[in-house]
């Protein structure tokens, strides 16, 4: 969906559920997610369908995760750290929990 | 970085976004000698239309433009004022006594001021066509942000959809960064130039107006332009295909990304939730605050500035921030020298000249705004357009009863994707008034607080007054 103009600034060494994901310094969790090609990061709790990120400018809440054991975090309003552990979420309704 | 712990308990201003609006506005505040505090959620300051100012990684500097460009000398002019600019920073409630709740790097204040100035801005106005929540849709705001803040271009098979000078100008950008768009689907409607028509003087003497046709020629040269009245997004797991008609028939495209865009309207939940009294504008079809020519609310003490106050672009939100800014600093400091306003005042009415003909022309559809059927009118909670219209026909009058119904605009996003949605639906089934119907009332905290940061609130005698209140 997206692709970086170009590789530049240091990489930051993420994992998503698990895998390794490299990030650059400037992304945010839902930018990085972009970036690696993940284009779901929760399911909603009523039918359980795939969201993914949408306005990237924390309004809508579909980018919510799991970061560093917080559920329910805007993915698209938090800086990636190195080693920061991000977890695609499923179902929960309550944010920031 | 500004820790919570840095802050003082209380501040004679407190401006909250950090965009345009904001920026001037702490700028001159600041220099006047008002102890003046800026938060903003985002990583960096200039807010939507200067997003990631003072870090993008986009060299080239005619990618973004000289529109963009221009916003850095407002933050150095920040920086340089002596505000307190704190970024990563959540304001999640603000009382009638301006006392402002912020979270900063997960830690909580309760921070009181004696005059606040909401610039928290504007957001994209919500799209419900069916399948706009599936991944790979996403407003063309969100494409503008990631290409401006992370340098990441779309890739892969593009379509952009929609109405408004945002769209032109993202495609533009993007074309610029070396991205391909397949299509444009112009969602405007034709005759909309019967209204926009008797504005055409004024917008052609604005400074949109040569900025505006160069915009439009350089993406029409590359991309193809359709003109539709109706919109899909069709997938299962993520949008596949984006269906669509016109004059010329039912046409589909294959689609890895879809890019949403209809206009921008005030982000009013602050604003509400502190009580300052809003009325709807027929013109932008959206609830705008109520103010006085110095951009001070309903509220004491309370002023909303920048396109918060209604839309009307990034050089008039500056002036806007510098007006109430300047209120401001009469209020508090009867002495303290301060530009000349009428000076202001004549630069923000040349800014706003243009912008009647751009509301008529750009006026959404109604079949864009109001859906019907199982289109979603509230992605939080998946409630259907067809079930606000049943709803508000069995005698549902207002969205706060929607609310107790269907659980619409209950979920995390507060109704910011689906407010407007829901009360033009009922106005449109009622056959009243959107101003009639009104917006949901809303309640602190308007953005998510983790109980680990209310736990982390100082708890001295005065404070927990404060909090108790
Ligand atoms: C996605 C998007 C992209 C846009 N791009 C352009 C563009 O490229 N060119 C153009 O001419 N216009 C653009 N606009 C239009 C925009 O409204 C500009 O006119 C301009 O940015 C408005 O300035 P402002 O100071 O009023 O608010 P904004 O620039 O929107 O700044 C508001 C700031 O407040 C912050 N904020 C909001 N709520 C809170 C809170 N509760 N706590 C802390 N901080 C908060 C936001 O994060 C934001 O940084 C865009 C609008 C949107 C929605
Ligand atoms: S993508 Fe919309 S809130 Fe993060």
């Amino acid at each position: 969906m997206f692709k970086r103009l170009a590789e530049k600034g240091p990489a930051i060494a993420i994992t998503v559920d698990g895998r390794k994901v490299t990030a650059r310094v400037g992304d945010t969790v839902a930018a990085a997610l972009l970036a690696a090609g993940i284009d779901h990061c929760r399911t909603t709790p009523v039918t359980g369908a795939p969201r993914a990120p949408y306005c990237l400018m924390g309004v809508c809440f579909d980018c919510l995760v799991t970061v560093d054991g917080v559920g329910s975090r805007q993915g698209c309003l938090i800086p990636v750290r190195e080693g920061m552990k991000v977890e695609t979420q499923l179902g929960r309704r309550e944010a920031g929990r | 970085m500004i820790a919570a712990a840095d802050l003082a308990s209380s501040y004679e201003l407190v401006i909250i976004g950090g965009g345009p609006a904001g920026l001037a506005a702490a700028a001159l505040a600041a220099r006047a000698g008002v102890s003046t505090v800026l938060f903003d959620e985002n990583p960096g300051v200039g807010g939507q239309i200067y997003r990631a100012i003072t870090s993008t990684p986009v060299a080239d500097r005619a990618v973004l433009g000289q529109d963009y460009w221009d916003g850095a000398a407002l933050a150095d002019e920040a920086k340089a004022s002596g505000a307190l600019i704190v970024n990563g920073a959540t304001v999640w409630s603000l009382d009638r006594q301006r006392l402002v709740g912020v979270s900063v790097g997960g830690k909580a204040r309760m921070i009181e001021a004696d005059r606040v100035i909401i610039a928290t801005g504007s957001q994209e106005r919500p799209f419900p066509i069916p399948g706009w929540t599936l991944p790979g849709v996403m407003t063309a705001g969100a494409a503008q942000t990631a290409l401006k803040a992370q340098g990441l271009v779309v890739d892969g098979r593009t379509v952009m959809a929609g109405s408004g000078p945002l769209l032109w100008l993202l495609a533009a950008q993007t074309l610029r960064a070396g991205g391909t768009i397949d299509a444009i689907l112009d969602t405007t409607p034709r005759r909309n130039w019967l209204q926009a028509m008797f504005h055409l003087p004024d917008f052609a003497l604005s400074p949109y107006f040569a900025k505006g046709l160069a915009l439009l020629r350089e993406v029409r040269a590359k991309v193809p332009v359709h003109r539709v009245d109706t919109m899909e997004a069709v997938g299962n797991d993520r949008v596949r295909e984006v269906v669509f008609s016109g004059a010329g028939g039912t046409r589909r495209l294959p689609v890895d990304l879809l890019l949403l865009h209809q206009g921008v309207v005030p982000n009013v939940n602050l604003a509400n939730a502190a009580g300052v009294a809003h009325v709807w504008n027929d013109r932008q079809l959206c609830f705008v605050p109520v103010l006085d020519a110095d951009f001070g609310s309903s509220v004491p003490g309370i002023a909303v500035a920048g396109d918060g106050a209604g839309i009307a672009g990034g050089t008039a939100a500056a002036e806007r921030g510098r007006i109430a800014a300047i209120a401001a600093v009469r209020a508090l400091k009867p002495d303290a020298v301060v530009p000349d306003t009428q000076a202001i005042r004549q630069r923000l009415q040349r800014e706003e000249m243009g912008r009647a003909f751009l509301d008529w022309l750009n006026r959404p559809a109604d079949s864009f705004r109001m859906p019907e059927g199982d289109t979603i009118a509230c992605r939080c909670e998946e409630v259907t357009a067809k079930q606000v219209r049943d709803t508000a026909k069995m005698g549902c009058e207002g969205p706060n009863q929607m609310k107790a119904f269907l659980r619409c605009g209950m979920g995390p996003c507060q109704g910011r994707l689906c407010g407007l949605t829901v009360t033009e639906l009922i106005a449109a089934e009622r056959k009243t008034s959107p101003d009639e119907v009104g917006y949901y009332r809303l309640r602190p905290p308007v953005k998510p607080i983790t109980l680990a940061e209310l736990a982390s609130l100082p708890i001295s005698e005065a404070e927990r007054k404060a909090v108790e209140r």
